[in-house]
C-alpha cells in the first residue's frame, strides 16, 4: 500500500467512530422510538448484501494463486458455505471449510500460500 | 435485584460466549498476520483492532488498502459492513435503553455479532429480568471475545512472518466470511440478496477502486428488501 501514516490514521479514526455511531445510534441517541419499517427491511439486508460482494472476488480470483482459480479454493469455500447454512454455525464452517482446504491442497499436492 | 443474581447473569453469558473463542482468535490472528504483511506497522494494526473493533470491516479496510482504493471508497465499504449493527443496536435499544448513558455507550462499543446474537436471543426468552442482569449478561458474553480479539490480533502481528504457508492462511478471511454468510441465509429474500450480490459483483468487478462492490451491496440489498415485501402481501 502506498499510503502516509497520516493517511492510514485518517482511515482508522474515521472507521472507529463510524463504526462507533452505527452501534450507538438507536440504542444511544434515537433510543427505542420506531424507525420506519422501509429502513428496518433494507438494514436487514445489509450483511448478505455486501459480503457476498467483497467474497466472491477472493474466492474466484485469490491472491495466492496469482488470481487463478483455484479447485481447492474453490472446494473449500463451498464447504465453508454448504456447512454454515445447513448447521447455522459460524464455528463449524470455519473449521470444515479451513479442514477442506488442507485436506484438498494436499491431495492436489499444492502447497498453501503466505500471501494474505 | 440482588448483587448474587446479577453476577449469575455475567457468569451465565460468559459461559455462553465461550466457544466462540474458536472464531475470534483464529480471526484475530490472521488480522494480525495480514494487517503486517500488507505493510502496517503494529501501533496501526492495533489501532484498528482496538479502534474499530470489528473483524468483518477491518478486512474489509485492509484488502481495500493493500490495491491502494481511495479513502472515501474504502471508508464507505467498512461502513457498509457494519451498517447490519445500526439494526443491532435499534433492536437492543427497547431492552437496554433505560441503562445510564456509559453502559449505554460501552455495549455500542463492545457490539459484535456473537454477544449481540446470545444477548438479544437472552432478551427475548426472559424479558422480565432486571435490567442488570440483562446489562451483566451481556457484558459476560462479551467478556471471552473482546480482550482476546486484542490478544490475538497483538499475536498475529508478531507472529506474521513465523507462520509457515503451509497453512494457506491466505483463505482464513474469505473462509471466515463465508461462514458468517452461511447461517445469515435464513429466508428466501436473505438468499436472493446475497446471490444478487455474488452477480452484482461479478459484473461490476472491472469497475474502478473497488466501487463494483458498494453498487452491488446498494443493488442486493434493495432486491432483499422488496422479495420481502412483496411476500409479506402476497401472505
Amino acid at each position: 500500500m502506498t499510503y502516509s501514516a497520516g493517511h492510514i490514521w485518517l482511515i482508522i479514526g474515521v472507521l472507529g467512530l463510524g463504526t462507533f455511531l452505527i452501534r450507538f445510534s438507536f440504542l444511544g441517541i434515537i433510543g427505542d422510538r420506531d424507525m420506519p419499517p422501509w429502513l428496518l427491511r433494507h438494514l436487514r439486508y445489509t450483511a448478505v448484501a455486501i459480503l457476498p460482494a467483497l467474497i466472491t472476488p477472493l474466492v474466484l480470483w485469490p491472491q495466492a494463486t496469482g488470481g487463478q482459480p483455484d479447485p481447492a479454493r474453490l472446494g473449500a469455500a463451498a464447504v465453508a458455505l454448504a456447512v454454515g447454512y445447513l448447521t447455522r454455525n459460524a464455528i463449524w464452517a470455519i473449521i470444515t471449510g479451513m479442514g477442506a482446504l488442507y485436506l484438498l491442497l494436499a491431495l492436489l499436492g499444492q502447497t498453501g500460500s503466505a500471501v494474505v | 435485584m440482588s448483587a448474587a443474581s446479577t453476577k449469575s447473569a455475567y457468569w451465565q453469558g460468559l459461559r455462553a460466549g465461550l466457544p466462540f473463542i474458536l472464531v475470534v482468535a483464529p480471526f484475530g490472528l490472521v488480522f494480525g498476520v495480514a494487517g503486517t504483511d500488507a505493510g502496517l506497522n503494529l501501533i496501526e494494526v492495533m489501532g484498528f483492532t482496538v479502534l474499530v473493533i470489528a473483524g468483518a470491516a477491518q478486512f474489509t479496510a485492509l484488502h481495500m488498502m493493500t490495491e491502494n482504493s481511495p479513502t472515501i471508497v474504502i471508508i464507505i465499504s467498512a461502513l457498509a459492513v457494519n451498517l447490519r449493527m445500526a439494526m443491532y443496536s435499534a433492536s437492543l435499544a427497547p431492552y437496554l435503553g433505560q441503562a445510564p448513558l456509559w453502559q449505554r455507550a460501552l455495549v455500542s462499543y463492545l457490539n459484535f455479532d456473537q454477544n449481540y446474537a446470545l444477548s438479544i436471543q437472552e432478551y427475548d426468552l426472559r424479558p422480565e429480568r432486571p435490567l442488570g442482569q440483562k446489562i451483566a449478561y451481556y457484558f459476560g458474553a462479551v467478556t471471552p471475545i473482546a480482550p482476546l480479539w486484542i490478544l490475538s490480533t497483538f499475536l498475529g502481528a508478531h507472529l506474521g512472518t513465523v507462520i509457515p504457508p503451509g497453512f494457506a492462511l491466505d483463505f482464513a478471511v474469505p473462509i471466515a466470511f463465508l461462514a458468517l454468510v452461511g447461517p445469515a441465509l435464513r429466508t428466501v429474500p436473505h438468499v436472493v440478496a446475497a446471490f444478487t450480490s455474488v452477480v452484482m459483483a461479478l459484473l461490476f468487478a472491472s469497475m474502478p477502486y473497488n466501487l463494483g462492490i458498494i453498487f452491488a451491496a446498494i443493488i442486493a440489498m434493495m432486491v432483499g428488501a422488496e422479495v420481502e415485501r412483496r411476500m409479506e402481501t402476497k401472505r
